[in-house]
């Protein structure tokens, strides 16, 4: 019988959360299989039961630190479902569009300047003393200060629209508690030419990077997938609202414009032993075919058109690489998130232009309803939200079908992609982990914790045989 | 002879008509004195003690002590601020208060007062005691979670409403908050109108599907600290 040997990276760096890598080898120190392992549990499926439906937005959003408004929202649409109102006033949607625009802008570009500019700007090998948030800060001072304003802009359009810059109340069921006065809207204005300006700065910096290292990102951790989505009734990019798209890996519509209340005849998950988070995939297809990936890559793969003008030149550019085919290079997730930074400040600026803004017509309702579903774009990607709700207006059934949850399948086969590329024998390089890392970064995995580490990687790698002995043991 | 009582809350000369107590008087004067099972239109009950000043050098209730000819009134020290901000903690504790995504939040008189003393995390053991939800009533939601005990709904059910809707039963720390009748709240005559539901301090009694109508900022207690009301008073008279 051979020996196995099994590779551990714990924790992962610089992701949303914390998550452990195993990298299991044969005789011969060939990778048979790598597993990211969520390690962290989330309980609020089960601690929302028997509370007050109206309550949920505000308390399943703290899920998360990073893209509560996500959360939030997901959950607001599944209790217009409850409350009967099947289309909001324009001020109460537009106030949440603007709110989840904010969201995606500020989340994605915490993860490109903090989390992964320092990759992108000193290389994968490079020193992890250096290639950090403060090195980006010594040497790219600009570009550091920049990603930080970009940050707070988001942030300040969260707060005018939710109430406050982390955990806010805005989207209640049926519409939402506040328009956009005057005052916010200049404060907001005065700065939004600048941000869009910073957003093609921005995506400049994703496109060149791709483009220029196309070869050698086309055969890091990249591989076929199907892609999954929301999209608009006329195909454009929506990341608030729409239908379940999903292509396959040559763009061939396999789900098309479906009715996202019914998503549970259509999504199932399975549980594995080794990880707390589940396994999404198509039912249709089954486990081994149905699974797809979310997120920027797969809905500016999804699109037919994005809605803003600079924003859908850039995914001309984007689907031009590939020659109109869907893009499968994990790396260039990056690129794709940089378009919707882009298009998020686009959209922002139509938003904060539009008088709808300021209307008094805040709150619909209708037929009450016993079970409501809430499906929206978050940074991360697709993010499902399900509740059942009792005669007593208290929730009885949720159901959480997280972005991340989503990409579960993908980044395991991103990481053994990398790993069977990059490590050969029982030699554990500081260039296979960091390159581990980079394949799941590219995912911008939230792991539910919002915490994240800076500076050099505490890192400890294990090599363990198949009766569970350490035989090596290195950390960083 | 001149009818008015006379007497001092930290050095300041506040006048009492006969029958007022320590809290009415202050609070004509424009001085606040931290309560919450006070409320200006239910009769004195003295139960929470938050409210605990320094009479002649004796601790009282000043919502149940009547005012007197020449009291020497304390309020405003540091000792009792510390037995204040220890009886808040001690109500945090014991109840489950989720400040964070409570709707009452902004507007729950428990929390703006943990504020206004300036408490900053109970350092006291949180006890996570198991308390029910009552969300029978189609237009009333009862979180005895978040209960402090104050009474105001007995009182208001009571002595406003005419209706006596809610009373207390058990003992210690099993002591809480019950209906009259046998099942649960919809089967009483409570309405969702009555005072009972409005006088609340904390989120434990809520009108159904109000929620979070209310953006922050616009809540009572986001833009000034408790008790600003009864200062602004003081601020008029001059």
């Amino acid at each position: 019988m051979g020996v196995t040997k099994k590779v551990v990276i714990e924790p992962v760096t610089r992701v949303e959360g914390h998550g452990k890598v195993t990298i299991l080898l044969d005789e011969k120190g060939q990778v048979t299989r790598a597993r990211l392992h969520i390690v962290e549990f989330r309980g609020f499926e089960r601690f929302i039961q028997g509370r007050p439906f109206w309550e949920v937005p505000v308390t399943v959003q703290r899920l998360c630190g990073i893209c509560p408004v996500s959360h939030h929202l997901a959950a607001a649409k599944a209790m217009d479902v409850i409350v009967g109102a099947d289309k909001l006033t324009p001020t109460a949607e537009k106030m949440r569009r603007l709110m989840h625009y904010g969201q995606t802008y500020q989340s994605h570009v915490l993860h490109f300047f903090h989390l992964v500019s320092p990759d992108l700007l000193f290389g994968f090998d490079a020193d992890p003393a250096v290639r950090n948030i403060i090195g980006v800060i010594k040497k790219y001072p600009e570009l550091a200060v920049q990603g930080v304003m970009m940050r707070k802009f988001g942030q300040e359009v969260i707060k005018v629209t939710a109430g406050k810059k982390i955990h806010g109340t805005g989207a209640i069921p049926g519409g939402i508690n506040k328009n956009l006065s005057i005052a916010e809207r200049d404060f907001l204005l005065k700065d939004i030419d600048q941000q869009i300006e910073w957003s093609r700065g921005a995506l400049k910096i994703a496109k060149d990077y791709t483009i220029e290292h196309l070869e050698e990102l086309s055969g890091f951790g990249s591989f076929d997938s199907n892609h999954l989505s929301l999209i608009r009734a006329d195909g454009a990019l929506d990341l608030y609202d729409g239908g379940i798209r999903m292509i396959d890996s040559e763009g061939n519509k396999v789900i098309d414009h479906f009715n996202n209340q019914n998503y549970s005849d259509i999504i199932a998950e399975e549980v594995r032993d080794w990880s707390y988070m589940k396994f999404p995939f198509i039912k249709d297809l089954g486990v081994d075919k149905g699974w797809y990936r979310v997120g920027p890559l797969s809905r500016i793969n999804t699109a037919d058109f994005i809605d803003t003008p600079e924003a859908e030149l850039a995914r001309q550019e984007f689907k031009a690489v590939t020659s109109g085919k869907p893009n499968n290079i994990t790396m260039a997730y990056h690129w794709a998130r940089m378009i919707e930074v882009l298009h998020s400040a686009e959209k922002m600026k139509e938003l904060l232009l539009d008088d709808d803004l300021q209307g008094e017509d805040l709150v619909v309702k209708g037929e009450r309803r016993s079970e409501g579903v809430g499906i929206i774009e978050a940074p991360r990607g697709t993010l499902f939200h399900h509740y059942k709700v009792n005669e007593d207006d208290q929730v009885t059934m949720c159901n959480l079908i997280v972005s991340t949850t989503s990409n579960n399948v993908p980044m395991n086969l991103a990481v053994e992609g990398v790993a069977k590329k990059y490590l050969s024998g029982t030699e554990i390089t500081e260039g296979l982990l960091n390159r581990v890392e980079v394949a799941i970064r590219a995912y911008d995995p939230c792991l539910s914790c919002a915490t994240h580490a800076l500076g050099k990687m505490p890192l400890t790698v294990s090599v363990v045989d198949h009766c569970g002995q350490i035989v090596d043991k290195k950390s960083t | 002879m001149s009818d008015k009582i006379k007497f001092t809350i930290d050095g300041v000369e506040i006048e009492a008509t006969p029958g007022q107590t320590i809290m009415q008087a202050a609070d004509e004067a424009g001085v606040y004195i931290p309560r919450l099972c006070a409320h200006k239109d239910l009769l004195p009950f003295g139960s929470c003690r938050v409210c605990t000043v320094m009479v002649n050098d004796r601790p009282q209730a000043a919502c149940t002590q009547p005012a007197s000819q020449g009291m020497y009134v304390e309020s405003e020290t540091e000792e009792l601020r510390q037995i204040r901000t220890n009886l808040v903690e001690m109500l945090f504790v014991e109840g489950n208060h989720y400040c964070p995504f409570c709707e009452k939040s902004g507007n729950c008189e428990l929390q703006a007062l943990g504020y206004r003393l300036g408490m900053l995390a109970p350092k006291y053991p949180y006890m996570f005691n198991k308390h029910d939800v009552d969300a029978s009533h189609p237009d009333i939601y009862i979180d005895h979670n978040r209960c402090i005990l104050c009474a105001r709904c007995v009182r208001s059910s009571k002595e406003l409403d005419g209706k006596n809707v809610f009373q207390f039963v058990g003992r210690g720390i099993h002591k809480k908050i019950a209906f009259n009748s046998d099942t649960n709240l919809a089967a009483t005559n409570v309405s969702v109108t009555d005072k009972a539901i409005e006088n609340c301090p904390v989120g434990a009694i809520l009108t159904k599907g109000v929620g979070y109508a209310v953006p922050i900022g616009k809540r009572m207690y986001d833009s000034q600290p408790i008790g600003s009301d009864i200062e602004a008073r003081k601020a008029t008279e001059k």
